[in-house]
């Protein structure tokens, strides 16, 4: 009696695991990652370099995680990887890949290349934006065919002002780099300074590069001599002096920007909200720490997978059609769900701020309110964005 | 003379039932202080600390109560304690990262999920053999088994499913795709009904075990926390099949859901990050961890109030409460 029971029970569970199995042929999706190596110069700090295949392993780690989901349900991810210095071979690589059937393209490149694959890969493509974190992509030069899944310069600056604003740090001394990328940094926090009602006390432009003779340790104090300020904002992206800002400026105050306390899509120190398995996964396939660009590659494949997922669709226009939908939630290891803002593609997230070995705090602040969302305080909000291509 | 034995028979039962503790005692896991926090529920205080391995978790009672099985996930086991002598006298092989378990009817056979590995391993804790492991989703993380015995539920947070795995045969069966980090699964005591938390999704998906569908989506809304901040975790039901509790993380509420009729139709207020939850004996009250706070909150079923809250360690996470 028992054991019939026991026989019909397992004919019930065979029966529905046959049909399961019937029930969708296999679906691939190839994803194509774009890196353009770009030699940035050298730096006077280069203790800790960005690894060369940032981005790439974040991808990686997002086509495996896929990858076991996708087993269950006849889904298979598989990721083809270029990397190339020149601009010219990469189009021409993404434009094959495109010709193959590719839809979903990862993109770790300068703007300039991205706008070269925006044009050349056209409205019947997706484009997941991983290496540039310029504002004017966000807010003006927009292209329907790209999502964002770096965070801009504007919310990283914006995460900043809000945790200056609620520590009443309200006066800042800016200090630029010579390069245009120092400077759009610090064009963005001018922008979230006088967003947030911060007073930027003074302006000083690093232009020591020619005067070797000297250190920057000593060059710093005297540089830093000024009326006085609660907080030293340094933007110095490629890490060329700002890490010598530390300690060496005339007053004792804490430094902020792109060295000390920093504002990051990811870092090593982001162990809440599940994170901490996240990084041991990446930890374990990558053998190092996962950085931002890791973390936005890989969120953008598993935008992708998602969206996959939930329509058991792998058609370009259905996949589109639903990570742009108010449906789609990415569980991104930040302690609530992120999507995609409609008005610029941007990837809303909150932005942790850290230095090297603890996270310091996590904006959105308390306290700053939004309408909608509170992570459209992060950024360029809608009525901000002046994007006809959309 | 017989009836002599007999006295002596009953004295010592009764020194013997005095000797150990009488009163109804909770279990609470500390994750960041590696010790397990003795509440007594009659004196509602902490009357001991009890050092366990690395960063316990999940923690579960023998039937007889005379055994606790914990998830030191960082130490990469699960301990047996013996509750008496509060001492752990075994260390059982679960994979690496064990987070939570579930105990067979059969008081034997223990379902771990391994958080790192993507895996469920099943061991028997008589001979400390691993019966099988099973390839599941990212992230494992809920367990449940039903109470027929049947069928091993497990939910992977990160691929979104809840997999079904035939207790006879050890193999996964089927996949429900549900919403974004389901953490948490709990059966109905008719084994019919199947509750599956989402942390991510802010949802609760109750699914009907025969089809494997989900037939009712739960939503939370609580005045004043932003959607987003609500993020369901424990679920429990009464055995009177009345209520459904679902601790609602950093919105630090519990909410009340009547199991009939699957509406929502109350909030409580508790302390910081509710994740789990245990009923006394006679389930007049329930326990939460509140994770943040470090304590746990009383609630008084009737009233639908918190009504004590008391300090514990560090990040609580599991209670159990053993009965009198």
């Amino acid at each position: 009696m028992i054991n019939t029971k026991n026989a019909l029970a397992s004919a019930l569970l065979a029966a529905s695991l046959t049909f399961a199995n019937h029930s969708a042929a296999q679906l691939d999706i190839p994803i194509t990652y774009l890196h353009q190596e770009v030699d940035t110069g050298p730096v006077l700090s280069n203790v800790l370099p960005e690894p060369d295949d940032a981005g790439l392993q974040g991808a990686a780690l997002g086509i495996k995680d896929s990858n076991t989901t996708g087993r269950f349900l006849k889904h298979h991810y598989a990721l083809n990887s270029f990397s190339k210095a020149d601009t010219s071979a990469l189009v021409d690589i993404a434009q094959q890949r495109f010709r193959a059937g590719d839809r979903f393209f990862v993109a770790n490149v300068p703007t300039k290349t991205l706008q070269a694959l925006q044009t050349a890969l056209g409205p019947e493509a997706l484009i997941f934006n991983a290496g540039s974190a310029d504002d004017a992509l966000r807010q003006f030069a927009c292209a329907s065919n790209t999502l964002h899944t770096l965070p801009s310069r504007a919310m990283l600056t914006d995460a900043l002002a809000q945790w200056l604003k609620a520590k009443r740090l309200d006066e800042v001394l800016v200090i630029t780099g010579p390069n245009a990328e120092d400077k759009a940094y610090t064009a963005s926090f001018e922008r979230a300074a006088k967003r947030f009602g911060l007073k930027i006390v003074a302006k000083k432009d690093w232009t020591f590069d020619s005067d070797l003779r000297r250190t920057a340790q000593k060059e710093l104090p005297l540089f830093t001599q000024t009326d006085d300020y609660d907080v030293v904002f340094v933007a110095d992206e490629r890490g060329d002096f700002g890490e010598y800002v530390l300690y060496n400026t005339w007053l004792p105050r804490p430094v902020i920007g792109t060295q000390g306390l920093t504002p990051v899509a990811w870092h090593r120190v982001v162990e809440q909200w599940g994170a901490a398995q996240l990084q041991s996964r990446f930890d374990k396939l990558a053998k190092r720490w996962m950085t931002p660009k890791d973390y936005a590659a890989w969120a953008a494949v598993r935008s992708v997978a998602e969206a996959v997922t939930r329509t058991n669709s792998a058609s370009f226009s259905e996949v589109k059609s639903y990570i742009r939908s108010d449906k789609f939630q990415l569980a991104g290891f930040k302690g609530r769900k992120l999507d995609y803002r409609d008005w610029n593609g941007q990837l809303r997230q909150p932005i942790p701020l850290v230095h090297p070995r603890s996270l310091v705090s996590q904006s959105p602040q308390e306290g700053f309110l939004h309408p909608k969302n509170e992570l459209d305080t992060l950024g360029f909000d809608r009525p901000e964005v002046n994007c006809t291509a959309q | 003379m017989t009836q002599r034995t007999s006295l002596t028979l009953l004295t010592s039962a009764m020194l013997l039932a005095s000797s150990c503790a009488m009163a109804q005692l909770a279990y609470v896991s500390n994750e960041k202080d590696d010790t397990i926090s003795v509440i007594d529920l009659k004196s509602q205080t902490v009357t001991d600390t009890i050092d366990v391995g690395e960063r316990p978790r999940g923690i579960l009672f023998s039937k007889d109560y005379s055994k606790l099985y914990i998830c030191a996930s960082d130490s990469d086991t699960v301990q047996v304690m013996d509750v008496a002598t509060k001492t752990i006298i075994k260390e059982l092989p679960s994979g690496e990262d064990p987070e939570q378990f579930a105990l067979h009817p059969n008081d034997r056979h223990l379902y771990i999920s391994n958080e790192d590995d993507a895996l469920v391993t099943i061991v028997d804790t008589e001979t400390s053999e691993v019966l099988a492991q099973i390839d599941v989703g990212v992230e494992p993380e809920g367990m449940a088994v039903s109470p027929d015995g049947k069928i091993a539920v497990n939910t992977s947070e990160t691929t979104n499913m809840v997999h079904w795995i035939d207790t006879s045969t050890y193999e996964l069966v089927d996949n429900t795709l549900v919403d974004q980090r389901p953490r948490h699964v709990e059966f109905s005591k008719d084994s019919k009904i199947l509750w599956a938390s989402s942390e991510i999704g802010g949802t609760v998906s109750v699914i009907d075990v025969a089809s494997r569908q989900i037939f009712k989506k739960l939503t939370f809304e609580i005045k004043g926390i932003h959607p987003d901040r609500v993020q369901p975790v424990g679920v429990r039901l009464t055995d009177d099949g009345k209520y459904a509790f679902v601790a609602l993380g950093p919105a630090n509420h519990v909410a009340v859901v009547d199991a009939q009729n699957y509406e929502v139709i109350d909030y409580i207020l508790v302390g910081r990050r509710v994740w789990h939850m245990d009923f006394n004996q006679d389930q007049t009250q329930l326990l939460t961890t509140n994770g943040i706070s470090g304590d746990v909150s009383i609630i008084d079923v009737d009233k639908m109030k918190a009504v004590k809250s008391i300090k514990v360690g560090r990040y609580p996470w599991g209670v159990r409460v053993k009965p009198e």
